[in-house]
Parts: C-alpha cells; structure tokens; sequence
C-alpha cells in the first residue's frame, strides 16, 4: 500500500538544547532565551566550537541546557572570564549570558570594559528590572515607581537613581559592533531577538568587536503576575522606559542578512 | 645561561615567560609593577596574551577565564590588589584550576605605603578568599630564588591543579641581583582532560564552583583536602643553615629570613650555637622539621615583618616544649642584622621563661625603638 506524508516536522528542540527539564518558573523568558542561542548555535554550526559562561543569577545553570562547554563566573565578572578565554582561544565563540543585576549593578566596570576594549565576545542580557535569583529586590534596571521588595514603597528615584539603560550606554564605546535592544513578550518579538542574537555572533565570526543583545525579560514569580499578566507588564511598562532597538551597528555589518 | 644582573620583578616575570606562560593579565600597583611593565613588552613580542585589566578583579577573573582551557596563566599584584583579588581565588580553588600569582608585598592594613613588608602572610597562607581551600606559598629570599620558585610554582599548581603563590615582598621585587634565567622551555602542547576549549567531537564540559548539594559540595572540600594533605607530605621545602649543632633556632622566611642569615652568621663567629631555619613553603609549613628540632633547641626566635603571623605556625610547631622568642618589624621598615643579632644574643644570655607571650616583651623593646 502506498502510504501519503501528511506531517511535516515544522518545529522540534534545536540540537544545541539538551532536553533537560528547565528549572525556570511559569512564565519566565529566560527558557526563550536559551533556545534562542541554541537555535542561533545550530544555524551557525559553532556549538562544538563555542564556550558560554554562566552568570550568577536565576540563569546559573544555563549549562543544564545549552549542550555547549561552560564555564560559570562569579557574580558580575562573565565579561572579564569571557576576556581571558578569548584571548588564549580567539578562534572560538565565547557568549556571556547576564541578568540586568549581574551586568548593570556589580558587574558594571567588567561590562564597561569589556565592551571599551572591543572584546570579541557576545553577550545576551536579560533585563527583568529587578533580581530575579534573590527574590525580587531592586536593580539599576527598576523602573521609577516599581515596588521591589527592597524598594516596597516604588524606586524614589531621587533616593535610589534612575534606571540605566545599558544599551544605550554601551552603544557609545568606540568597541561596540553591535549593541541592540529587543524583547521577549511576543511572537513576533521574539523572532527579532533571535536575529539580534545571531547578528552578535555574526559580529564575533567576523572580529568586528563586542557585541550585546539586551532582551527585555519576564519574572511572573517576583513581579506577582500570571505569565500573560508578566508579557503585557513588558509591553506597556519596561518598553517605554527601555525603547528597544538598534543602538550601535558597525558600518561593517552592512549587507550581511541574517 | 649565564648569570646577570636582574631586577627581581623583571626576573620573576621572565621566569615565567620561560616557563611557559601562555597568557598575563595584571594591574599597576607599586612595588609590582615592573613585572606588568615586563609582561606587557615580552609577551606580546612571543605571540602570547597579555591584557592590562580594568582593576585586579577583573584581572584575576581573566586569569580564571583562560585557566579554564588548561593553559599556564598568571596574575602579579601587591598586597591591596591582591585584597581584591580574593573573590576570583576563591572562585579559582572552587574550580579546581591551576593558576599562579605572585604578590609583592607591602606595607600595611590600608593603602599602608610601598615599603617591603610581610603582613599579608594570614592572607595568603590561611586563606583570604571565603570558604575552605589552601594554596601553595612559596617564599623566595633572593632574585634567584625568586626565579626558580616561580617556575616551580607552575608545576606545583598543575601537578595539583592548585592556586599556587609567590609571596615576595618590595625588597625582593625591586632589588638588583646577579641571577641565573632557565632556559626557555616549548609551550605545552597537551590539553589537560578537564579544559574547556569547545567540545569539538566530545561530551561538554563544565567548569563550575557552584555544588547546591551539600552533600556534592562536602565531597569537593574532601577531594580538596585530600589533595591538600598530599601536597603537605610532599612538598614541603625549607633551607637550614648552622642547624647541626644549634641550640638557638631563628625561623624567618623571604627577606626577614635573609636578614637573619646575616644576623646568624655573625652571632656563629661570636661562638653563639645559632642555627637558621629558613621555609621555602610557608603553606605547607615546614612543621615536621620543626619538632624534629625541638631536642636541640633552647629556644627558637621568629623573625618576621609582620606582628608575629607566621609565629603563630611556629608555636604550633613547638607544642610549647621550648620557649619561642618573637622579633618583627612592621609597617614595611625592614630590620638590620644588628637588631636581629642582639635578639640572638638576649636569647642566648638571658633565661627565657616557658609560658610566656613572647609579643609582650617583644612590643616593650620595639616601642623603646619606633617613632
Ligand atoms: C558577590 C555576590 N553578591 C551577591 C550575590 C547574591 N546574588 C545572587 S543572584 C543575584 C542577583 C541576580 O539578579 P540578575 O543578575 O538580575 O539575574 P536574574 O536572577 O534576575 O536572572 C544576587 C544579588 C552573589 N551571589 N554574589
């Protein structure tokens, strides 16, 4: 008997993700970042040849997940990690994955410097606007008013400063290549971050300096939201205070379509 | 090679090149800071990595960066610097990598003053970083010494997979002496199986501190102790002087232990029975050849520059058996072999009680001579 296809596999666990039952609460984006990075790791054959460290935060086992060699950095210094593996291994991609506590608050002068020196590398960073692995307290990334649980009464920014867009910031050292801000809180959304986060590897394939994506992220659990609650949050609170978009793209990068 | 006339921070930092460095990553602080200064011109001339990092913590976790893919990497600082480096040692001791860093000591608590010191004994010695781990500490008291210690340092933290240190301090680092190098050795060509370089045709590998299991975490501090004893069986070094027939026992390491050689010489040509002790590893102690001492000795007397750190490791040493006598200068003033001699000498005539603080009567002669 002849037998007729009807199914075509459209969508399955991209090679470079172990299928590891992710330790991420309901709702939370960072399980979309990681697949993320795993499906840009596939498209570009470089899982075998890449090397992520781990940051300190809810993300610390990013390795659970990411079927890559890892490394796991101390709180705030994957950039300065990532450096010294560059550096003695520069034909391999090193990746640093940071929430906005580790990268904008302790980690600031590794980032900073980082990105100074044009350090080949790529970050992902995930602003969440608050620390997720703690509990909830306030970061640099809070917005004005946001009640965290170090900041129960909203962020006083005449107390407690003003939010840092790190995007912005790191868009105008001379050794950023690329420097982009895009979200997580759609479809849509989230296939642009993936180009983002392909084009950050691009960058580094070509030598063309440091390269971040910073992608606005949920926490359903600290936030005290359900996850359609959390996505719609990012929407109409984090996008207006953090525009997302492209903030530092080298002129070499012109023509190159991802 | 023939010998020369070479700057201990510059020896040091060749040492190291020609032990086969593969990657530097460091930070200006006095009295270091030729050894950067070397590092930045050397190793870029050779093809290797050399980085100027933003502050100490970033460079000691550059250094943790690449020693993640088994290469032979190194920082150098000076006592503050070496205080920041500590989260990225004790991350490093958590990792189970090798790495080597040399600290020029000096003067302090505080930004204290550029002047040769040994105050950051506790420091290195007992630890420093948080959690519980040791490291190597080898304590060179000439350009010489410094450059075999340094090369040796190397094979110590690979045989081991350990933080290894080279406390030296200003005197050592800044001081002219006619020196031999090692000749340049080939970089290593084996990758150790637990580098993370990729995972080109193989399993991933991580390299992590983190154990959220007590339980796995106690099995790590067991390994690292295990690992730690062996090394305290094997691998500890001193240098005797005078000793056969000694009933006097100076114990001074690095500078204050080469000052104290001067001091014991003299006393021997005066008939005093004075011998020296001089560690090479203050971790692992040199406590074994200590008590194996103790038969001989009337008393020992420590020197240090330092208000008695390392005495603490000598008593210990002693059980309490004989009287151990405690000279230091502080602050990063250095002793002259005159004072060390009439320490000798007070030793050697006075009756020295059991039992007795040696810090008490030690700060009543040093305030009779300080500012
Ligand atoms: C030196 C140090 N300080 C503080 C902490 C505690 N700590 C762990 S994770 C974290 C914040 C993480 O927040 P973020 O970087 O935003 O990542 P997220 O958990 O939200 O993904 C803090 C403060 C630590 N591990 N080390």
């Amino acid at each position: 008997m002849e037998t007729v296809e009807t199914a075509k596999l459209v969508y399955s666990r991209p090679e470079s993700l172990t299928d590891a039952t992710m330790h991420y609460c309901p709702g939370c984006t960072h399980g979309v970042a990681h697949r993320l990075i795993a499906e840009v790791m596939d498209e570009m054959g470089i899982r075998e040849r890449t090397i992520g460290v781990a940051p300190v935060g809810c993300s610390v086992f990013a390795y659970y997940y990411l079927d890559c060699d890892f490394v796991e950095a101390a709180h705030g210094r994957a950039p300065a990690m990532a450096t010294g593996l560059k550096r003695v291994l520069p034909d391999r991609f090193v990746f640093t994955y940071q929430g906005d506590g580790d990268l904008a608050s302790i980690g600031m002068a590794e980032i900073m410097h980082a990105a100074g020196r044009g350090e080949n590398i790529t970050v992902i960073s995930t602003n969440t606007a608050q620390y997720g692995m703690t509990g909830g307290q306030m970061a640099p990334t809070t917005l004005p008013g946001q009640k965290t649980t170090s900041s129960p009464s909203g962020r006083d920014v005449e107390l407690m400063g003003y939010p840092l867009r790190m995007a912005e910031v790191l868009s105008n050292m001379e050794g950023s290549g690329y420097v982009v801000r895009r979200s997580l809180h759609n479809a849509a959304n989230i296939r642009k971050a993936k180009k983002a986060i392909r084009m950050a590897f691009e960058v580094q394939k070509r030598g063309l300096g440091f390269a971040m994506v910073e992608l606005l992220s949920t926490c359903p659990t600290n936030w005290g939201m359900s996850a359609v609650e959390s996505l719609k949050w990012v929407e109409e609170n984090m996008i207006p205070v953090y525009p997302l978009g492209d903030y530092k793209v080298t002129s070499a990068l012109d023509g190159i379509r991802v | 090679m023939a010998r020369e006339l070479l700057k201990g921070n510059e020896a040091m930092a060749e040492a190291a090149i020609r032990a086969g460095l593969e990657a530097y990553f460091g930070y200006p602080i006095t009295p270091q800071t030729e050894l950067l200064e070397w590092m930045s011109k050397r190793m870029p001339e050779l093809g290797r990595p050399f980085l100027q990092a933003e502050s100490e913590v970033a460079a000691i976790n550059m250094v943790y960066g690449a020693a993640c893919t088994g290469k032979r990497v190194m920082s150098s600082s000076s006592s503050p610097g070496v205080s920041l480096m500590m989260e990225g040692l004790s991350y490093i001791a958590g990792t189970e990598l090798p790495a080597v860093l040399i600290n020029v000591m000096r003067g302090g608590p505080g930004l204290g003053n550029i002047a040769p010191s040994q105050g950051d004994y506790n420091q290195m010695v007992r630890g420093g970083g948080h959690g519980d781990y040791h490291a190597i500490v080898l304590a060179p008291a000439s350009v010489q010494e410094a450059i075999d210690l340094v090369v040796l340092a190397f094979d110590l933290a690979e045989k081991y997979r350990s933080l290894t240190f080279v406390i030296a301090d200003g005197n050592i680092g800044q001081m002219m002496e006619p020196a031999e190098l090692p000749p340049m050795r080939p970089l290593k060509r084996t990758v150790p199986e637990w580098a993370v370089q990729g995972a080109i045709g193989r399993e991933r590998r991580v390299l992590s501190s983190i154990y959220i299991e007590p339980e796995d975490e106690e099995v790590v501090n067991i390994r690292l102790l295990e690992r730690w004893r062996e090394i305290e069986a094997n691998e500890v070094r001193f240098k005797e002087y005078f000793l056969e027939d000694a009933e006097i026992i100076v114990i001074g390491y690095g500078t204050a232990g080469r000052v104290a050689f001067s001091a014991v010489r003299t006393a021997r040509e005066q008939g005093i029975p004075v011998g020296l002790l001089r560690p090479i590893t203050v971790n692992p102690f040199p406590s074994g050849r200590i008590a194996e001492l103790i038969p001989q000795a009337r008393a020992f007397l420590v020197v240090e520059m330092s208000t008695g750190q390392m005495l603490e490791d000598v008593q210990r040493a002693v059980e309490g058996r004989v009287p151990v006598e405690f000279y230091g200068r502080l602050g990063g003033v250095v002793p002259y072999p005159d004072e060390i001699l009439n320490e000798i000498i007070r030793v050697a005539e006075e009756p020295i009680e059991l039992g007795v603080d040696p810090l008490d009567g030690w700060l009543k002669r040093l305030k009779a001579i300080t500012n």
